[in-house]
């Protein structure tokens, strides 16, 4: 084994590391009111906001993806499968443990697989989620058997490869849309920028437009980082999806503010719509706007900056929903306390880093050769039809 | 029958006895410093507030008739007993904080200071009524502004005060219909939302799960269209995909020449 080069990233990585690990200790030794800044007004904040609602939304491409190689047999994807479903399994594990942080009594996790109340949004994502994360463990296992060049497994995951996928699928269109539904209980309380009986549908198309705008920022940051490259080609027609998904998500969206008379309180000004106009801008007017322009959609770097735009604005959306819209009512403003932030962002980080570890460990941005060859197709009719130019 | 209990704000003179009586039966302490604090908390289950020419308004749980507190709870750690009373059961509950997100007037409260955090709110002394009793704060009310019965009786009860005093009262029994009724009655002499709470809209006249319910009752047919859907799709795309494969290999076959068919990338 060698000696790791320090690097700059690697020495952010520890302090950042080293930081959580510090936030870790005093959440577990002096508990939630001395590690964040909740209060009996304001009881859920950015481990919700951002590690449960943006995790789950970053991990869509998951679904997605498996959906588009295995479900509608777009061959094209599949080199972007195994990243994506790398994500999706890391991003789950992730919110997992961040609901360790947040709950009161994180060794009750498990109490909603016992004690049930069908009537609970909650209850049903605890179910959802669980199962997913099982159906995900199965689905990334042929990496590690292929790894481990373990024959017989491999043979098993992939006869039952198709209903697990379909599984997946539906597993998650239920717990993408019940975050939404999360907030359906409170109309007194939720900004009426936000509140709409639409909510679930909203999270769910929002969730595969993010599926596929994160699986063009990591095909990037990979090529960036890890160099392995990618035919240009399923980048640009991915981002023809995300593209009529955004506009189909803008339509929704903007129908449902106008039918509810919602679109008065976009522009008076105040601190909701200031964050309303910058959710807007970032996750439709402006991706939209610059996708449509045929020299940024065929352009890889410009598409790596859409894309990032659009997953952040995405998670204005999702903070505005659990925080901003919610601060009028309570008469308070929240912001997260540094120890909130400390968790969060070494969350984040290990994420990179066990991606990062990963990419370098397990086939993931290789074919998959033992599982091609248990396919049995032959590998020109599953290519492409007419590739798309890659550059202007 | 379901109890209830019934506030008559123009017969409170705010000696706070029902604020002595609760901390007392739910083993709270109680002192100057918790009996000046104008809010419930994890020590303080009701509060009276004190208004403007001496007129007072009491805080409590609602113990509404379909309780969002209830509906939200992932492992059914808050249910609503027959006897009208929302209860808690410290055993199941996980500590995910939904109650406090969704109850509509702000009742369930944390203990944020502890290690092992428990959800904070009155129970309508549910024990108590099981054995027929009143509520401790009923009972120790000495000018009967706050008192326990049946639902029904006290409702009745409300309407008779506000039609016999016509000009005491303003025309509104709190929680006969806000959000599709409460356990806890109340009647007052000025607007409730000049004595703490919120303008009725914000409480709205249906129950609030139902919202959520319009949503959790499309899961069956998520599922079963769903699989239906997908496996369809699948179907039909990877016949398809058979097709070709079988086409290409007859071709190959008739050329003669081919090269051995391979999965390489």
């Amino acid at each position: 084994m060698t000696v790791p080069k320090v690097t700059f990233w690697r020495v952010v990585f520890v302090l950042v590391m080293l930081l959580g690990a510090y936030a870790t200790v005093i959440r577990f030794t002096q508990g939630l009111g001395a590690t964040t800044n909740l209060s009996d007004q304001f009881p859920w904040g950015i481990w919700i906001g951002f590690d449960v609602l943006c995790g789950v939304m970053l991990a869509a491409g998951g679904f997605t993806l498996m959906a588009a190689v295995h479900i509608f047999n777009a061959e094209r994807f599949r080199p972007i499968v195994r990243p994506a479903l790398l994500t999706a399994f890391l991003g789950y594990i992730l919110v997992c443990v961040a609901l360790m942080y947040d709950l009161g009594f994180p060794w009750r996790i498990w109490h909603p697989l016992v004690m049930w109340n069908p009537h609970s949004v909650m209850f049903e994502v605890g179910w959802c989620v669980t199962l997913y994360t099982t159906v995900l463990a199965l689905e990334f296992s042929p990496l590690v058997f292929e790894r481990l060049r373990l024959e017989r497994p491999l043979k098993i995951i992939h006869t039952i490869q198709i209903p697990l996928v379909i599984l997946g699928v539906i597993l998650s269109t239920l717990h993408q849309s019940s975050l939404g539904s999360l907030y359906l209980i409170v109309p007194g309380k939720l900004h009426p920028l936000w509140y709409t009986s639409m909510l679930p549908v909203l999270f769910y198309v929002s969730a595969i437009a993010i599926g596929i705008a994160m699986t063009i920022f990591e095909s990037a940051m990979s090529e960036k980082h890890l160099g392995h490259s990618l035919d240009k080609s399923i980048i640009v027609y991915l981002t023809r999806i995300l593209l009529v998904i955004l506009i189909f998500y803008g339509v929704l969206r903007f129908r449902d503010l106008y039918k509810r008379g919602a679109l008065e309180y976009a522009f008076t000004g105040s601190y909701e719509s200031i964050l309303f106009l910058a959710e807007i801008a970032f996750s439709i007017v402006l991706p939209i706007a610059l996708l449509l322009i045929p020299r940024i959609r065929l352009n890889p770097k410009a598409l790596y900056f859409v894309a990032t735009m659009i997953v952040i604005g995405f998670m204005i959306n999702r903070l505005n929903i659990a925080i901003t819209g919610m601060e009028s009512y309570a008469g308070v403003r929240y912001f997260p306390k540094w120890t909130e932030l400390s968790v969060t962002v070494a969350i984040v980080a290990a994420g990179f880093a066990i991606f990062g570890l990963a990419a370098k460990h397990l086939p993931i941005f290789e074919h998959g050769v033992a599982h091609e060859e248990l396919k049995e197709v032959p590998a020109e009719a599953a290519t492409v039809r007419k590739p798309y130019p890659a550059q202007v | 029958m379901s109890k209830a209990v019934l506030y008559d704000a123009t017969l409170c003179v705010g000696c706070l006895e029902c604020e002595r009586a609760c901390a007392s039966y739910n083993g709270l302490e109680y002192d100057d410093a918790v009996s000046a604090e104008q809010q419930t908390s994890e020590r303080k289950f009701t509060f009276v507030r004190t208004l403007p020419d001496d007129k007072y308004m009491r805080k409590l749980c609602m113990h509404c008739v379909d309780p969002s507190c209830a509906s939200v709870c992932p492992v059914a750690a808050l249910t609503k007993s027959k006897e009208g009373p929302v209860v808690y059961d410290k055993t199941r509950c996980m500590g995910c904080r939904y109650c406090m997100v969704a109850c509509p007037f702000d009742v369930p409260k944390y203990q944020w200071g502890a290690l092992l955090p428990l959800v904070r709110k009155c129970t309508m002394c549910s024990d108590r009524l099981k054995k027929g009793l009143a509520t401790s704060c009923s009972d120790a009310c000495p000018t009967g502004a706050t008192i326990t019965g049946d639902r029904e009786a006290l409702l009745a009860e409300a309407k008779k005060r506000i039609a016999e005093n016509p000009s005491g009262y303003v025309n509104h029994i709190f929680g006969e219909t806000e959000v599709g009724g409460t356990c806890v009655l109340m009647l007052s002499s000025i607007p409730f939302e000049q004595a703490g709470f919120r303008t009725p809209e914000v409480y709205g006249k249906g129950p609030l799960p139902a919202n959520t319910w319009k949503a959790l009752s499309k899961i069956p047919d998520v599922v079963s269209l769903g699989f239906v859907a997908l496996g369809g799709i699948w179907w039909i795309t990877n016949r398809r995909h058979e097709v070709a494969a079988a086409e290409h290999a007859a071709k190959k076959q008739s050329e003669e020449a081919a090269k051995p068919a391979g999965g390489e990338s």
